[in-house]
């Protein structure tokens, strides 16, 4: 961990960072998230901020019942590594994790899930929005509503 | 040549499986591939047009040329998040 410290205070590009990247049909539950965040938490790290994407219940007018999400997985977790390393490069996080779950899920339930670790707070917000919103933006992932009148594969 | 074909969401509900193989010339591109396809399965004629693509797991664009063994997957518009 010495060297990724010193990446990171020194500025640099941190190709030492730890990457957790998955695409899980597990539940992203409280739980499995504080893990996460615990298992990414060193003494170097100042700010680590995480993003919970969550199942709401109305959209475009809608009321959703669930959403079933699609991916494809050896692409998706290639590029969600490539945003990991971005990250590391531009904003020196020490630690990125990226998890998508996919399948079925109901109002409330956690579908994705961002977490970055970097010496400060500053940089660990900006890390952790160009994070998800390139998830968003180019990772092979599809969601499905499932509302009252019918199901729709649906973009954004 | 032939390329493997993978579908996913709206594309794999529309064409009722999860792949397919495509039977190409040699030098085939990727907008070849997708013409071909529109053909075949006219149900996937209206969602192919607004799909990205990716071969071999990485964006490219549609004058791409094919290889033997290309794995091909039409990206419809993401919903991740």
């Amino acid at each position: 961990m010495t060297d990724s410290t010193q990446a990171a205070e020194s500025g640099q590009a941190n190709q030492a960072a730890t990457r957790i990247i998955r695409i899980t049909r597990e539940p992203l539950d409280d739980t499995t998230v504080r893990a996460l965040v615990r298992q990414m938490t060193q003494s170097s790290d100042g700010g680590i901020v995480t993003f919970e994407g969550v199942v709401r219940d109305a959209a475009r007018g809608k009321r959703v019942q669930a959403l079933e999400y699609d991916a494809y997985p050896e692409m998706a977790e290639q590029e969600m590594a490539r945003i990991a390393d971005e990250v590391a490069l531009r904003w020196g996080a020490t630690h990125i994790a990226m998890l998508h779950r996919i399948g079925r899920m109901t109002v409330g339930e956690c579908s994705v899930v961002v977490v970055v670790a970097c010496p400060h707070r500053a940089e660990a917000f900006d890390a952790c929005r160009y994070a998800i919103d390139t998830l968003k933006a180019t990772v092979p992932i599809w969601k499905k509503e499932i509302a009252e009148d019918g199901e729709e594969w649906v973009e954004g | 040549m032939q390329v493997k074909i993978r579908y996913f969401a709206a594309l794999r509900e529309t064409a009722g499986r999860s792949d397919d193989t495509l039977e190409l010339p040699a030098g085939a591109t990727v907008a070849n591939a997708r013409e071909q396809m529109a053909a075949t399965h006219p149900a996937l004629a209206r969602l192919l047009p607004v799909c990205a693509v990716a071969v071999n797991r990485a964006y490219v664009a549609a004058d791409a040329t094919l290889t033997e063994g290309d794995e091909l997957v039409f990206i419809p518009p993401l919903g991740g998040g």
